[in-house]
């Protein structure tokens, strides 16, 4: 047996965040305790930006997609360009931490499994087998369960901690026992050698595979907290820390649609006229489940939970279109998506260290006139959220529907419209509450006035920014996604 | 120079609300900059009427940026004589409402008048958009400020109000924009002027959707009574006389433009809607128990009417619909702003405490009285020229639609004179208090030159009809 042969370079993006978590760590012994929080929540950040890095350079550096690592991993544009998004979702999850409560004695820990969890992220997304898939899904989400029970003297957040790895490793073994029909199947563990297989020994209405493949995609939906595999997401979501929250709904929601477009279209494109059905389907389930869930909630964290369930029905709509603009649109989606989601966590993170209790519909009111830069950033996200012009949202939107036409499926694109219209009332609640409605008791912060959270405002400011710049600069944005999607084998 | 006027026109009242948002102006200084723009607006927009060339036919001013080329997505503004005159009433009207609010004053002053401006910019955007897609960005950007202006500043229901137009707009709009998807994917572009006809009904539908309940047409108009009511006067007067134009303005543009066929076929179907939604407004606004009331349902009544006329689908119903558009942005305002002065000083707009106010006040009898007369289409008056054109043209496509919309001008005269009466004449109301001053000359300089503007379409509204072009 040949050694194989490793190509470090398209490994670096891992590779930096690891040493990123690793200066973390280091720092949690060697620094004194004051500069802790500091030293550690910088490396974690210069892993984070490392990454991104490394990401765009692999991204300009690879002109044509090729399997490195025996065939382990791609080394191709999408994988980059998604792991930029993810790079640049944990540096706002810094940000948005930074302030965050975290027991003086654990700080250097939560950095160090951020960006551990940015490690196995950045690697997943480059997964080409179906070891590697499971070896970045459970590197990631194990990081998480730790983050998630963090708080440990928060009886929440240990119960978010537990029901996220409970119903999390089910969805990781329905995923490992779907891999294994599939291997069962075809003797294979690469995607495209999967695909191969499948066509050569006649495979495609093979009962072994089907199951395998319905599993796997199950296993992804339940990492995409997609409807019907959505049942853990407004608990845990609710009880996790906040900014823990906050880099899930963007980088788990990110890693887990990019895997399933890729899987999907690189190891079963002879099972395409199943899986786009199933994908819509379940992008329908998603749409309802998450935009009626959320009409009723009153606790800010569980209402954004439950929307966050509905975004993974728009962008699996982009997933079931299976053609270059449905990639195209995920892609994009992704950014106003991941800014407006990591912007409204913030801004529930720093009401909530404010009043100190949960952060709820009622106890937000009049919160606009008294804290300008947070009412206004959250209104453009709840307008981002609700796919209004002038945010990337839109844009966003108008993508997925352009797709899912282009691919036929016009019912797709009518769910969309009435999902929108139900969505919107829930949005402008928040803004309604914001805006329109006054406290009725001064809620006055305890001890006197909050100190300036200079971090968490500046992040708050850029998710602002790339949810409104996301709308202008759809062209440069589409460009890099076009040549990102050009890559897979549609 | 003229291929960024069209630009130069919507940017202007954006920058400028930035600037009212971002800088931490008093109340004067915001009021006054925000007044200063709006202005500045008219000024400019005065200007590029002595630069259009009425000879020539389709866009001016145009200037076309990409935004995104795969899917044939552009910046692409210009203006036709149609938009033309469509955003030189709007500005006016706009000026108007925020000289209005100065001169009242509103709480939190750099949030509102900002919001104002930003809302001038997007309606110069809707009537300037020369592609689809770009006209829907500025159709939703006018629901934003109009959202918050009703919610923040609106009366005691407003929060209702504010739901219900939502809910009943987005609705609409949603489905132009499966609407526009559909039809700029199956044209390979989203421009309006290189985009082809389309024969598609359910496409035709999803605009007419979207423009119906902003109009709004029978039976969509649940939001149009509360809205109206609940906000304040002078954003109720941009509801429904700059805001609903843009449904006239989108049918014809959009609807009767691209899809020649579908408006043929379900011609009856809108004529049939908007015959009920006249004869319904109207009477509705004679049984309306308040000055708001009146004016509103008389804008659900007016509205219909231009509708016949639009789909009419001949030159004459067009272009009376157009001028009848003009007309009624420039009346519903003023009545708008008259109601809300008749409000400041009797602190209620019910009939039933009204009345009277004539007497010792001879400048408010009389911009009502000019206001309601030209409102009521006395012949002579603008609103004349504009209802005859569109009865006119209406009658082309069969007399029955003519005899509806006849019926609807003899009930229009009866709300009309209803309302001055309540108001001007009969016994002195309860809530009439004496010390109530006549028109103050802040409330005149925002009022008159709206009654001015249509004085001066009555005596030549050829102004508008020979300068239009299909």
């Amino acid at each position: 047996m040949t050694k194989p042969t490793v190509d470090w370079f398209a490994l670096t993006p891992s590779l930096s965040l690891l040493a990123g978590a690793s200066l973390a760590l280091l720092g949690a012994v060697l620094v004194p305790v004051v500069a802790r929080r500091l030293f550690a929540a910088v490396g974690a950040a210069l892993g984070f930006v490392a990454a991104g890095v490394w990401a765009g350079l692999l991204y300009s550096e690879t002109p044509n997609a090729s399997l490195e690592v025996s065939d382990a991993i791609t080394r191709d544009r999408f994988g980059a360009l998604a792991q930029i998004v993810i790079a640049g979702a944990g540096l706002l999850a810094i940000g948005i931490s930074y302030g965050h409560r975290t027991r003086a004695e654990h700080v250097g820990e939560y950095y160090a499994l951020l960006a551990a969890a940015g490690a196995g992220m950045v690697f997943l997304v480059q997964a080409n087998d179906l070891m590697t898939l499971f070896l970045g899904l459970e590197w990631f989400s194990i990081c998480l369960y730790i983050l998630c029970a963090i708080e440990i003297d928060l009886v929440s957040s240990l119960e978010a901690g537990l029901k996220y790895l409970v119903v999390g490793s089910f969805g990781s073994a329905v995923l490992l026992f779907g891999s294994a029909l599939v291997y069962g199947a075809t003797g294979e563990l690469e995607f495209g050698a999967i695909a191969r297989e499948l066509e050569n020994q006649g495979l495609l209405n093979d009962g072994l595979v089907l199951a395998g493949l319905a599993m796997i995609l199950a296993g992804l939906g339940f990492k995409a907290s997609a409807a019907p595999f959505h049942m853990w997401t407004p608990d845990v979501y609710e009880g996790a820390p906040t900014p823990v929250t906050a880099f899930m709904s963007a980088a788990t929601k990110a890693v887990a649609l990019v895997l399933a477009l890729r899987v999907l279209v690189t190891a079963f494109p002879g099972e395409q006229e199943l899986w786009t059905i199933a994908v819509a389907v379940i992008a329908c389930v998603s749409l309802a489940v998450g935009n009626v869930a959320a009409l009723v909630q009153r606790n800010l964290k569980r209402m954004l939970a439950y929307s966050s369930v509905s975004h993974a029905g728009f962008m699996l709509i982009a997933v079931a279109a299976n053609n270059e603009l449905g990639g195209r649109a995920l892609l994009y989606y992704l950014i106003p998506y991941g800014a407006a989601s990591l912007g409204a966590f913030g801004v529930v993170a720093a009401r909530e260290r404010e009043l100190g209790e949960r952060v709820t519909i009622d106890n937000v009111a009049g919160m606009g006139w008294e804290r300008p830069l947070l009412g206004v950033a959250m209104w453009i996200f709840m307008l981002a959220f609700a796919g209004l012009p002038l945010t990337g949202g839109f844009v966003g939107k108008f993508y997925v529907f352009a797709a899912a036409y282009d691919a036929g499926l016009w019912w797709l694109v009518l769910a969309g419209v009435i999902a929108t219209a139900i969505s919107l009332y829930y949005y402008l609640a928040v803004i309604r509450a914001l805006y329109m409605r006054m406290p009725d008791v001064q809620l006055a912060p305890a001890g006197g006035s909050p100190p300036r959270e200079a971090v968490l405002q500046g992040t708050v400011l850029t998710c602002m920014a790339i949810a409104i710049g996301s709308f202008f600069a759809v062209q440069p944005l589409i460009d890099v996604a076009e040549k990102a999607t050009a890559q897979l084998p549609f | 120079m003229n291929e960024w006027l069209t630009t130069i026109l919507i940017l202007l009242p954006l920058g400028a609300a930035l600037v009212v948002w971002l800088l931490p102006l008093s109340s004067q200084a915001a009021g006054s900059l925000a007044l200063l723009a709006a202005l500045a607006e008219v000024g400019i927009w005065i200007n590029a009427l002595t630069r259009f060339d009425f000879d020539a036919a389709g866009i001016q001013f145009d200037r076309q940026q990409t935004w995104f080329d795969d899917l044939g997505v552009s910046y692409h503004v210009g203006v036709s004589s149609l938009s033309l005159w469509l955003i030189g009433m709007a500005v006016v009207v706009m000026a108007a409402a925020i000289a209005y609010a100065f001169w009242t004053g509103r709480d939190r002053p750099r949030a509102y008048f900002g919001l104002m401006l930003f809302l001038t910019g997007a309606v110069v955007g809707v009537f300037s958009a020369q592609d689809l897609l770009l006209f829907y960005v500025f159709f939703e950007a006018m629901l934003i400020p109009l959202y918050v202006l009703v919610g923040v500043w609106g009366g005691a229901g407003r929060l209702t109000a504010t739901i219900k137009f939502v809910i009943y707009t987005m609705a609409g709009s949603l489905l132009m924009l499966a609407a526009i998807v559909v039809y700029g994917l199956s044209e390979g572009t989203f421009d309006l002027v290189e985009g082809a006809d389309s024969d598609n009904a359910w496409v035709f539908l999803g605009f007419v959707a979207a423009f119906a309940v902003k109009a709004p047409l029978f039976p969509l108009h649940g939001w149009l009574p509360d809205a109206y009511r609940e906000s304040s006067p002078e954003v109720a007067a941009v509801l429904s006389g700059v805001v609903s134009k843009a449904a006239g303005y989108g049918f014809l543009a959009i609807a009767i433009a691209k899809f020649e066929e579908p408006a043929q076929d379900l011609q009856p179907l809108l004529l049939g809607l908007a015959a009920v939604g006249l004869v319904y407004g109207s009477i509705v606004a004679f049984r309306a128990p308040d000055v708001r009331g009146v004016i509103a349902y008389s804008s659900l009544a007016q509205m219909s009417l231009i509708t016949i006329g639009l789909f009419a689908l001949n030159d004459l119903g067009s272009t009376g619909a157009v001028l009848q558009m003009v007309n009624h942005g420039f009346l519903s305002a003023a009545l708008f702003l008259i109601a809300g002065v008749i409000e400041r000083r009797a602190a209620t707009g019910d009939f039933a405490r009204l009345g009277g106010m004539a007497r010792g006040r001879p400048a408010l009898a009389t911009v009502l009285m000019t206001t309601g007369v030209i409102a009521l289409a006395v012949p002579g008056s603008t609103a004349f020229a504009g209802e005859f054109l569109i009865l006119a043209g209406a009658f082309d496509e069969g007399w029955g639609w003519a005899v509806v919309g006849g019926v609807a001008i003899v009930l229009a005269a009866m709300y009309m004179l209803r309302l001055i009466s309540a108001v001007l004449h009969q016994q002195v109301g309860t809530s009439v208090p004496d010390e109530a001053l006549d028109l103050r000359p802040g409330e005149l300089a925002v009022i008159v030159p709206l009654v001015a503007s249509l004085l001066a379409l009555s005596v030549w509204p050829a102004a508008i009809t020979d300068h239009l072009s299909f």
